[in-house]
């Protein structure tokens, strides 16, 4: 079984590349459990097709810690099995905490046992690694690579160093690697060189570049994954793609994370400054 | 030699604290809360901070110490703690009658940033709070501060979230009596009456920590500021606050909202801070000093002085609460002792400043620290001894293991009793603190002394 986390700044498109690429993993055959680690708790929606189901939290909340595994995990597209660990409404509570309860109790529930047959675990986790909790599913030696989603726009690649750099420290304790940047299309000028130059600089790949294509939103609003929704389309098959490259990645490492000068030296040799 | 690991020789040290002179915030905040008649003081956190909290404070004052907890569990440390504080509210005020809960937070509330002035307006805005019962609270994360903090922020947050103005100028002022014993706040009630000053005084755990035995149980003594005498608190006159550290911002709290000036005095520890003290209360307060108030502190300076031989230059070790530590030591040097080491774990630049001051003509090197610990002032007795150790239980290691003669002062006292009962603070508190340094100095001579020195009268 592998344990695969996804991190990436804010808005994009962390859950939807997620969902459409475990589409992608189920289509061949894969059996994949995504646990989406967001309070939002909207991970899942377009493998189960818009339906609401209860969040690990929620049912923390409401039956104390008598939970059973039904009660949280759905099966959605393609057999794939999807739960949301679910947290405080905005503004109370602590997400973090939320996170770290919730792995927990879906490891005590046998989710990733032996007997499941999982080959896949997805981690989707919230935007900015805020606090220790959303460094929860790296810890320990949970997921062992991570795929960070970027784009060309300058506060995203800032996010990925960032974010490369709790790998690093994770990497020393827990066994984590980078498996590569997954570049979200923003039609950015220069968006593939540079993501690839940076991929380089850390140390990792761009494992794939994602064109950017209205196609996801239709499926999208349509609560279905580019492949559910019409596998025929162009768009389906570039998750088919990196959903294979991912399955068939070898390339694992600890990243090398940039200073800003660098970083920002990157976005001016292949930036909009040209 | 209970603490034999201790070594000799003094290592810089950055972060590691070793048997700290201090404790968690809740401590003092539940003990000034335990200082409103009828209050029951609420934790809002996880259990085991309110029974330790308890704990630490039936040990020191060896009566039953009640307080409420919110009880967090897995749950509500991810879902914030609303939903437990507003049924432990309901369930408190059904069950445990009280007529105020004050709240305090603890380090997990703190950290999952729960909002007690919301939820305590939720509470009241869902009925849980019956007419004429109050829900007040206060801020207080252990990893900010000590037991003073938490001790200043429930003072404060008693004035401000009570205190009124109705525009009437009562002839009373409000005394704030700082972080001290039951005694000590019921000994300057007795000074303020036979000044015949009008007080309010808050917090006041006197008959309410130190309650007499009667065969019945009361869970609310009879003592403490009633919520009626707090509300008048905004028309006072006046405020003295007695301890820069404990009662500074309630003073300074009741300033800004209510123009109500003020005077920050040292704790009337020893006769000096006692004189300020009385002088101030001659000049704010407008009164007179009567007789019987001289006449105490003339058998104080009567007994210093028939007893100056065996005071003077002895060397003392103390620790303690800044506000404590800054009167004491005043009071040691004034008595012709030598303050050497005066160490606190409440953290403040100023403190050190403010012994340096205060010991400056000490013909002495006296070391001082803020943020400091037990472990650093053993190491500094081991290079070079003293004669006295004046501190909490705490203290009573080093003693032991140096042979030191020990004079429990402060908190918390885990051993002995009478700090509830015979105050520090005043001329007949200064009075018992020297007769207290001279008994544990002199029983020391009569041990050591050869036999060919050893006198019947001395």
């Amino acid at each position: 079984m592998r344990k695969v986390a996804i991190y990436g700044k804010g808005g994009i498109g962390k859950s939807t590349t997620t969902q459409n690429t475990v589409a992608g993993l189920a289509e061949m055959g894969k059996k994949v459990m995504v646990v989406g680690c967001d309070p939002k708790a909207d991970s899942t929606r377009l493998l189960l097709g818009g339906l609401a189901q209860g969040t690990v939290l929620d049912t923390l909340r409401s039956e104390g810690e008598d939970v059973e595994l039904e009660d949280i995990r759905k099966v959605g597209f393609g057999g794939t099995l999807c739960t949301e660990s679910g947290g405080p409404e905005p503004g109370v509570g602590c997400a973090g905490r939320g996170i770290i309860t919730s792995i927990n109790l879906l490891e005590q529930l046998g989710a990733y046992a032996e007997s499941e047959g999982l080959d896949y675990v997805f981690y989707d986790v919230l935007g900015d690694v805020v606090c220790g909790g959303f460094a929860m599913p790296i810890r320990e030696g949970k997921a062992q690579e991570i795929y960070i989603v970027v784009s060309g726009e300058m506060m995203a690649m800032y996010a990925a160093n960032n974010i490369c750099k709790g790998i690093v420290k994770y990497a020393e304790a827990g066994g984590v690697r980078l498996g590569g940047l997954i570049c979200n299309s923003r039609n950015v000028d220069n968006e593939r060189q540079m993501i690839e130059e940076l991929a380089k600089q850390l140390g990792t790949q761009m494992i794939h570049f994602v064109p950017r294509n209205n196609f996801v939103q239709k499926a999208e609003i349509n609560r279905k994954t580019v492949i559910d929704f019409d596998g025929t389309h162009p768009q389906a098959d570039e998750y088919r793609a990196l959903a294979k490259k991912i399955d068939e990645n070898k390339m694992f490492i600890v990243p090398t994370p940039l200073e800003i000068e660098e970083l920002e030296k990157l976005l001016i040799d292949f930036g909009i400054a040209n | 030699m209970l603490l034999r690991h201790t070594p000799k020789e003094i290592k810089e040290r950055t972060a590691l604290r070793v048997n700290p002179a201090k404790t968690c915030q809740p401590v003092g905040a539940m003990y000034a809360s335990l200082g409103i008649n009828k209050c029951l003081p609420h934790s809002h956190g996880s259990q085991g901070c309110c029974a330790y909290h308890r704990s630490v404070l039936t040990r020191h004052y060896k009566d039953p110490i009640m307080a409420g907890t919110s009880s967090f569990t897995e749950g509500a440390s991810v879902f914030g703690g609303q939903a437990n504080l507003l049924q432990a509210i309901d369930n408190i005020f059904t069950i445990y009658e009280p007529d105020v809960i004050a709240v305090h937070s603890t380090c997990l509330s703190e950290t999952i940033g729960d909002d007690m002035n919301q939820i305590a307006a939720k509470a009241k805005e869902d009925g849980k709070i019956p007419e004429g019962k109050f829900v007040i609270h206060a801020s207080t994360p252990s990893y900010v501060g000590s037991h003073v903090t938490g001790f200043a922020n429930m003072t404060k947050s008693m004035a401000l979230q009570f205190a009124q103005k109705t525009g009437i100028k009562e002839d009373h002022v409000n005394v704030i009596p700082g972080y001290v014993e039951p005694s000590d706040m019921k000994e300057i009630k007795r000074l303020l009456k036979e000044m015949k000053v009008k007080n309010i005084m808050f917090p006041d755990t006197s008959h309410v920590v130190n309650a007499p035995m009667t065969g019945k149980y009361k869970m609310y003594p009879d003592g403490g500021v009633t919520v009626d005498e707090l509300m008048e608190t905004g028309d006072s006159s006046f405020t003295f606050a007695l301890g820069q550290w404990a009662s500074e911002d309630a003073a300074k709290g009741l300033d800004a909202k209510f123009s109500i000036p003020f005077d920050v005095l040292d704790l009337p520890i020893g006769y000096k801070a006692t004189d300020r003290f009385i002088e101030s209360l001659r000049k704010n307060a407008g009164v007179t000093v009567p007789d019987s108030i001289t006449v105490e502190r003339g058998q104080l300076m009567d007994v210093i002085a028939d007893m100056q031989q065996y005071l003077y230059q002895k060397k003392v070790a103390l620790v303690g609460d800044p506000d404590q530590m800054i009167a004491l030591t005043e009071f040691i040097v004034s008595l012709g002792m030598i303050p050497a080491y005066v160490i606190t774990g409440t953290p403040g630049k100023k403190f050190e400043e403010k012994i340096k001051q205060i010991t400056k003509d000490v013909p002495y090197e006296v070391k001082v620290k803020a943020e400091g610990d037990m472990f650093m002032l053993h190491q500094w007795i081991k290079n070079d001894p003293v004669d006295l150790l004046m501190g909490n239980t705490y203290l009573k290691y080093i003693a032991r293991d140096e042979d030191i003669p020990l004079v429990r002062f402060g908190f918390p006292i885990l051993d002995r009793i009478g700090h509830s009962y015979f105050p520090t603070v005043g001329y007949m508190g200064a009075l018992r603190l020297v007769e207290k340094i001279l008994e544990r100095l002199m029983d020391r001579y009569d041990r050591d002394i050869s036999e060919e020195k050893f006198e019947l009268v001395m």
